[in-house]
C-alpha cells in the first residue's frame, strides 16, 4: 500500500477550499443581471384555490413579475418508479404540478412565484398576493387516510391508496406459524424525519438567448438525473440545450436526489424574464418542501421453534407518501424495504404487505438508509422481543439464526442474493469492544447511582448500489442504475477523472484520486476529480444508496483498466517488444524479466505527441470512458451496540457508549469511512432519541424549525467506538460494498433495544421513537406511580 | 438606506445598505465573502459564526449597522496566506468536516473556544458546540479537531 493508495487514510483534497471559505455552493454563485425568486407557499394542508390576485404584488417595488399555476402550464414532476399492487394493477400516479393547479395538498405546496430585483423585494411582494382558499379537512396519518370517509387528496387515488403491494410466500409463512413453538409480536412506528442537510436547497436558472441554452445551478446529488427529468418530462427541453450544474453541495442524505418544483420554476422563468433568477430556501421552507423520510406503521410477527430458530416472519406496513409522489418515493417502502426483511438471518419464509397512502403532509422519499433502516428496525426490535420472551440472551439468539459463513451466495426468501458476509465476526467484535460481558456490573453500578442502564444490540444488513439496471427495470425503475467514469490522461501524465457520481461530503475527490494513484502510480496531487456539471461529466446517475464507490468506483476501475491496456500497446511499441511481454507496475511499463522500462508519463506523452507511435493500429490519445452496470447489489452488514442510561426522575436518556463493527468490503480511505459511520450513527441516534416530524390534525407542521425539531447536538452524542471487518464483495472489481448509510440503519434499533432493556425490569416492554424524556418519564411513571402519569 | 463603516479581515469597508440588512447579508451579498453561510432562520445552526471584535457571534443575528466601527473577522481572514490557521489545520488533519457547509462557523466558533480554554475536556467542547449544528460528522471528529486545534494554538501562542 502506498501512502496515497487504496487503504491509506489520506487527508482530503477538498478540505483546503472548505476550510478557508472558498467552497462554491449554489447560493454563493451570482450571475450578471441576476434577480431573485420567492415562492409563495400554501399555509394550509388541504384547500381549494378559488382565486389568486397578484395585481398588488406585480405593482410592488422591484417586482418584475409574478407567476401562478395558470401561467406555468408545463409537465408535472415525474415519479421514477412504477409499483404494481398485489392484483397486478399499476399504482395510482396522480399529477404533481410545479405550481398548484386549483388545489393545495400540504403546507408548503408552491402556489406562486414572485420575481424581483432583490430577495427582500420578492418576499415583501409575496405578502401582497391574495389567495382565496376554501380550506378542506386534512388527513395526516397514513392509517387514517386509508379509512373509509377520510378526506380524499387526488381523484386518481381512490381511498388515498397509492398501491397495495406484497412480497414473499404467504402460504409458506402461514404453514410455519402453524407449527411455531413461540410467536413474538410487535406494533411499531418508524417516526417521520426531516433530512435537514445544513445547506438549504437553492437553484439559479439562466437562459442564453444567443445560443438558446438553459443553465440550472442546483443543490443536487445527481445533476444528470435532474437534466433528464426536468428536460424530458417537465419543460420539454432537449439535453443539448440544458446544462445542470451541482457545484459544492452542503449535504444531501437523500433529500437532494429529487427533482423539485423550484428547479423547474427558475429555469422556466429565467427564459421569460431574460434574467438569471436565484432562489434559496429559508430553513422554514426546507422543513415545508424538502422530501421527508420514514413514516411507517408496522405490525410484525416472528415464529420461532422451541430452540429459538426463526421459522417465519410476517409483516404488515402502512407507509405515508405525503401529498404527492416524490421522485423515488414509491420504491422506498417496497423494493428497498420488503426485500431486506430477511436481515442477517436464515428465516426460511417471509411475507410482507405494504399499503402506501397519500396524506396532507410534505412528500416522503429516501432519507439516509431509505427503507433499510425501517426493515432493520422491524427485525431487530422483534428479535429482541422474542429473546426477552423466550429468555434467551439477545446475542445468542442472533448467533443461532445467522446465515452461516459458508452459505454464500445466499438466496433469501425475499428476492435478494447475498454475495458475501460474516455476521458472526462483526457480532463478536462489537460484543468484545462494548464489553458486553461486563454489562451486568455496570448496570448494578448505575443502579447504585439511581440510574437505569440498558444495552441493546442490532445486527443489520443493507443492500447498496441498486442494480442491475435490467432487474431494476423489470421491478418498475424508470432509470438505468449504472455509473460512468472518464479517465483523461493529459500529455504530461497528470490525470483528470470525470465521474457521474456527486460528492456532497463523501470525499470522492480524495477517494477516487486514491484509486488512480494506486493503479497508475501517479502522485495524488496530479489527479483531480471533476463532478457535478453535465457539460463536463459523462451521463451518470449520481450519488445515493451508498453507490458511489461500488458502482462509480468500479466504473473508474474499468476506465483505468482501459488506459493501462492501451498504454501497454504504446509501451510495447516504444520498447520494441511484443505487448504480451509488457508488465505494468508502480507507474512503469517494463519488459517482463528485464530492467527495460518506460514511465507512465512517457507513454502518455507518446500518446499525444505520436511521433514514435503505432499509428496504423492505434488511435492517439489516452482518454477512456467506462459505463459499469453491476451484477448485483452489495451487502454491507454489521453489528451496533448501544449502552444507555436513564435518569429516573427526568426520563432523560443518555447514550453512554456506542460500538459499531461493520463490514464494508475493501476500504479505500479508512478516515473517510469512519467519518461516514459517525455521521450515520448520529442520524440514527437522532431518530431514536430526538427527531420527530410532527403534524397537528389540521396538517400544520408543528416541528417546522430548528427551535422545534430536535437536531442532534454535540452534547447529545458520545464518542463512537468503530471498527471494521472485511469480507470482499464478490462481483465488483474493487470488492467494495459502500458505507454511507450503515450508521443510520443499525443505530435506531440498537438504541431502542437498549432503552427497552433498561426499562424492562420495571415492566416496560415497548417504547416508541423518539424516546424523549417525556415519553420515557411517562412510561416509568405508569409503572411506578400510576396516578402521576395521568 | 444606512451607511456602515467597519473593518473586515483587516480592511476598512463602507457600505450603503437597507437598515434591515443583516451582518451576514452585508458579508455575503455586498462584500462577496461567501465563506460565511446561512443554514437556518432561527439563530440555531451557527453556520454564520464570525468574530466581531475578537469574539464569536452569529452574523445572522446582528444587523449590519450594529457592526459600525467593529473589527470583523470571517473564515476568509483566518489563514495567513497559504498557511492554514492551527484550528483549520486541526480540522483537516482530524477529518473534522465532510460537506463543509457548517465548517466556517464551526472553525470560527472553535477559535473563540480555544481563546477561552487552555486545556479543555471533551465535555466542555461538546457543550460549547450547542450553537453549532453539523449534520455530517456526528461531531466525533469535530470534537477531536477542536481539542487538537486548541492545543496547537496554545503551543503557538
Amino acid at each position: 500500500m502506498s501512502s496515497t493508495g487504496i487503504g491509506a487514510p489520506v487527508r482530503r483534497k477538498e478540505d483546503a477550499r472548505f476550510l478557508t471559505g472558498r467552497g462554491t455552493y449554489t447560493d454563493d454563485i451570482n450571475r450578471p443581471g441576476q434577480v431573485h425568486a420567492f415562492i409563495l407557499r400554501s399555509p394550509h394542508a388541504h384547500a381549494e384555490i378559488k382565486g389568486i390576485d397578484t395585481a398588488k404584488a406585480k405593482a410592488a417595488p422591484g417586482v418584475l413579475t409574478v407567476y401562478t399555476g395558470a401561467d406555468m402550464q408545463v409537465g408535472g414532476l415525474p415519479c421514477g418508479w412504477l409499483i404494481h399492487s398485489k392484483d397486478g394493477s399499476p399504482m395510482a400516479e396522480p399529477p404533481h404540478p410545479v405550481l398548484a393547479q386549483g388545489k393545495v395538498r400540504h403546507i408548503g405546496d408552491p402556489v406562486a412565484v414572485v420575481i424581483a430585483e432583490t430577495r427582500a423585494e420578492a418576499k415583501d411582494a409575496a405578502e401582497l398576493i391574495a389567495v382565496d382558499y376554501n380550506t378542506l379537512a386534512a388527513v395526516v396519518a397514513a392509517e387514517d387516510a386509508l379509512k373509509p370517509g377520510a378526506p380524499q387528496l387526488h381523484e386518481q387515488a381512490k381511498g388515498n391508496l397509492c398501491y397495495d403491494w406484497h412480497l414473499g410466500d404467504k402460504a409458506a409463512v402461514d404453514a410455519a406459524f402453524a407449527k411455531a413453538a413461540h410467536v413474538a409480536r410487535i406494533d411499531i412506528v418508524n417516526n417521520r424525519l426531516v433530512p435537514n442537510a445544513m445547506e438549504p436547497r437553492a437553484a439559479i436558472g439562466e437562459y442564453d438567448r444567443a445560443t438558446g441554452e438553459h443553465t440550472l445551478y442546483t443543490t443536487s446529488q445527481n445533476p444528470h438525473v435532474i437534466r433528464l427529468l426536468m428536460g424530458a418530462f417537465v419543460l420539454q427541453l432537449p439535453e443539448h440545450k440544458l446544462r445542470v450544474v451541482a457545484p459544492d453541495v452542503g449535504g444531501g442524505f437523500g433529500s437532494k436526489i429529487y427533482h423539485y418544483a423550484e428547479e423547474a420554476i427558475v429555469t422556466w422563468a429565467s427564459a421569460r424574464v431574460n434574467r438569471p433568477i436565484k432562489w434559496t430556501a429559508e430553513r422554514g421552507e426546507s422543513f415545508a418542501s424538502d422530501a421527508q423520510g420514514r413514516d411507517h406503521v408496522t405490525h410484525a410477527e416472528l415464529a420461532l421453534d422451541k430452540n429459538g430458530k426463526f421459522l417465519a416472519l410476517r409483516v404488515a406496513t402502512i407507509a405515508n407518501l405525503g401529498g404527492y409522489l416524490s421522485t423515488f418515493s414509491t420504491a422506498i417502502p417496497t423494493y428497498l424495504y420488503g426485500t431486506l426483511l430477511a436481515g442477517t438471518y436464515t428465516t426460511p419464509a417471509v411475507y410482507v404487505e405494504v399499503k402506501s397512502a397519500f396524506t396532507n403532509t410534505v412528500p416522503v422519499d429516501a432519507y439516509r438508509g431509505a427503507g433499510r433502516p425501517e426493515a432493520c428496525y422491524v427485525i431487530e426490535r422483534i428479535v429482541d422481543t422474542a429473546a426477552r420472551e423466550m429468555k434467551i440472551d439477545p446475542a445468542e439468539l442472533r448467533r443461532r439464526n445467522f446465515i452461516p459463513k459458508d452459505a454464500y451466495p445466499y438466496q433469501t426468501p425475499v428476492a435478494l442474493t447475498y454475495d458475501s458476509g460474516d455476521y458472526f465476526t462483526t457480532l463478536d467484535m462489537a460484543l468484545k469492544a462494548a464489553d458486553y460481558a461486563g454489562f451486568e456490573q455496570r448496570r448494578q453500578e448505575a443502579a447504585r447511582r439511581g440510574k437505569l442502564r440498558g444495552i441493546g444490540i442490532a445486527t443489520y444488513i443493507e443492500a447498496c448500489g441498486i442494480a442491475p439496471s435490467a432487474v431494476a427495470g423489470a421491478l418498475g425503475a424508470r432509470a438505468g442504475l449504472y455509473e460512468t467514469a472518464e479517465l483523461r490522461v493529459h500529455p504530461t501524465g497528470s490525470v483528470t477523472v470525470f465521474t457521474g457520481t456527486h460528492s456532497h461530503g463523501q470525499g470522492h475527490e480524495t477517494t477516487f484520486a486514491q484509486l488512480v494513484s494506486e493503479r497508475l502510480g501517479v502522485p495524488i496531487e496530479m489527479v483531480d476529480v471533476v463532478h457535478g456539471d453535465t457539460n463536463k461529466i459523462p451521463f451518470g446517475m449520481g450519488t445515493y444508496g451508498s453507490r458511489s464507490l461500488p458502482v462509480g468506483g468500479s466504473a473508474l476501475f474499468k476506465a483505468i483498466d482501459k488506459v493501462v491496456n492501451k498504454g501497454k500497446k504504446i509501451a510495447a511499441h516504444l520498447l520494441e517488444t511484443d505487448e504480451a511481454d509488457i508488465e505494468f507496475k508502480d507507474g512503469k511499463y517494463s519488459i517482463a524479466g528485464t530492467d527495460k522500462n518506460v514511465a507512465f508519463g512517457q507513454v502518455a506523452f507518446a500518446a499525444y505527441v505520436p511521433h514514435n507511435y503505432p499509428i496504423e493500429e492505434l488511435e492517439p490519445g489516452l482518454d477512456e470512458t467506462s459505463f459499469y452496470d453491476p451484477k448485483n447489489f452489495t451487502y454491507p452488514a454489521g453489528c451496533h451496540i448501544a449502552e444507555i442510561e436513564i435518569d429516573r426522575d427526568t426520563g432523560i436518556v443518555s447514550v453512554e457508549r456506542f460500538t459499531a463493527a461493520d463490514d464494508f468490503g475493501r476500504i479505500v480511505n479508512p478516515l473517510i469511512v469512519e467519518g461516514q459511520v459517525h455521521g450515520g450513527l448520529a442520524q440514527g441516534i437522532g431518530q431514536a432519541l430526538l427527531e420527530n416530524a410532527v403534524y397537528d390534525e389540521d396538517g400544520q407542521l408543528v416541528t417546522g424549525s430548528f427551535m422545534d425539531y430536535c437536531m442532534p447536538r454535540a452534547d447529545d452524542l458520545p464518542a463512537f467506538d468503530v471498527a471494521t471487518h472485511t469480507t470482499l464483495c464478490t462481483h465488483n472489481p474493487l470488492g467494495v460494498k459502500g458505507c454511507g448509510e450503515a450508521g443510520a440503519i443499525g443505530a435506531p434499533a440498537a438504541v431502542m433495544n437498549a432503552v427497552v432493556n433498561a426499562l424492562a425490569p420495571l415492566g416496560v416492554t415497548d417504547m416508541e421513537m423518539p424516546a424523549t424524556a417525556e415519553r420515557v418519564w411517562r412510561a416509568i411513571a405508569e409503572k411506578t406511580m400510576p396516578r402521576a402519569a395521568e | 438606506m444606512a451607511t456602515v463603516t467597519l473593518t473586515v479581515n483587516g480592511k476598512s469597508v463602507t457600505a450603503t445598505v437597507e437598515p434591515r440588512t443583516l451582518l451576514v447579508q452585508l458579508l455575503r451579498e455586498h462584500l462577496g465573502l461567501t465563506g460565511t453561510h446561512v443554514g437556518c432562520d432561527t439563530s440555531q445552526c451557527g453556520a454564520c459564526v464570525v468574530h466581531v471584535d475578537g469574539v464569536s457571534a452569529k452574523s445572522c443575528t446582528m444587523l449590519a449597522v450594529q457592526a459600525e466601527g467593529a473589527k470583523v473577522t470571517t473564515i476568509e481572514g483566518l489563514a495567513t496566506g497559504d498557511k492554514l490557521h492551527p484550528m483549520q489545520e486541526a480540522f483537516r488533519e482530524n477529518h473534522g468536516l465532510q460537506c463543509g457547509f457548517c465548517t466556517p462557523g464551526m472553525v470560527m466558533s472553535a477559535v473563540d473556544f480555544a481563546q477561552r480554554h487552555k486545556n479543555p475536556t471533551e465535555q466542555q467542547i461538546r457543550e460549547w458546540l450547542e450553537g453549532n449544528i453539523c449534520r455530517c460528522t456526528g461531531y466525533h471528529n469535530i470534537v477531536k479537531a477542536i481539542k487538537a486545534g486548541t492545543e496547537a494554538m496554545g503551543r503557538t501562542a
